[in-house]
């Protein structure tokens, strides 16, 4: 059975998808935080112009923060959103 | 003892403080942030990643806590619609000494505005709105502890 993993969005980078959740199928190959990057970025449109640029964006993986280069391993969620702003 | 509250409730400082100072000690520091107003802001969004946040925010205190010696750290953020002068964050922390105090406090905002997962969409009094962004004063602040720990 394929793995799947559950993307959540925040802040622009939901708005700008008009979308705060979905679930992706991972295939063969497909191991790292920026492997998926890569995978959304390849669908063209708004995702191409959001996840182009990594620097702009932070990743958690099941809630702790990942890097770009960090394996998926066994995580269900993976979060995308910009530096943080709160305090 | 460690107090996390996110929500979209204010908080009373009376309270927090008397719960911070009955877990002992004498020295009671405290900060509170406030929605600035900076000229022509309507309000503020708050939006937070709620399975991460609180997470983040024990994090943060358990590190004070081994950094310096708490008897008790309170971090309350609110989320939601915020309008200008209104409350945003309480960190009170409670020590033998004012030095720990001020300084874990210090310590918890700093870190708590690089790492908490939270974004402020400001709303301008002509009806634009814009998401904050990251200052790099902020992540200079945050990095200053991390430099000094080595």
């Amino acid at each position: 059975m394929a793995r799947s993993l559950d993307i959540v969005y925040f802040a622009w980078v939901r708005e700008r998808l008009g979308l705060d959740q979905e679930q992706v199928a991972l295939g063969e190959g497909i191991e790292t935080i920026a492997d998926v990057v890569m995978m959304l970025v390849a669908r063209g449109g708004v995702y191409a112009e959001i996840f182009a640029d990594l620097a702009k964006l932070r990743f958690a993986l099941d809630q702790d923060y990942g890097l770009p280069a960090s394996p998926l391993g066994s995580a269900k969620e993976l979060a995308i959103f910009p530096p943080v702003t709160g305090g | 003892m460690i107090r996390i509250s996110v929500g979209p409730d204010d908080f009373d400082i009376a309270v927090e403080t008397a719960r911070v100072s009955g877990q002992g000690g004498g020295a009671i520091a405290s900060f509170i942030g406030q929605v600035r107003d900076d000229g022509n802001l309507q309000s503020l969004a708050l939006e937070h990643y709620p399975a991460m946040t609180e997470k983040a925010l024990h994090k943060i205190a358990e590190t004070a806590r081994a950094d310096w010696p708490l008897h008790a750290v309170t971090i309350i953020h609110r989320v939601g619609k915020l309008a200008v002068g209104d409350n945003i964050v309480l960190v009170i922390t409670g020590s033998d000494h004012r030095g720990a105090a001020i300084e874990a406090c210090s310590f918890i905002m700093d870190k708590l505005k690089t790492v908490a997962p939270f974004w402020k969409k400001e709303t301008r009094t002509d009806g634009t709105t814009k998401w904050i962004e990251e200052r790099a004063s902020d992540v200079d602040a945050s990095q200053k502890w991390d430099l000094r720990k080595n």
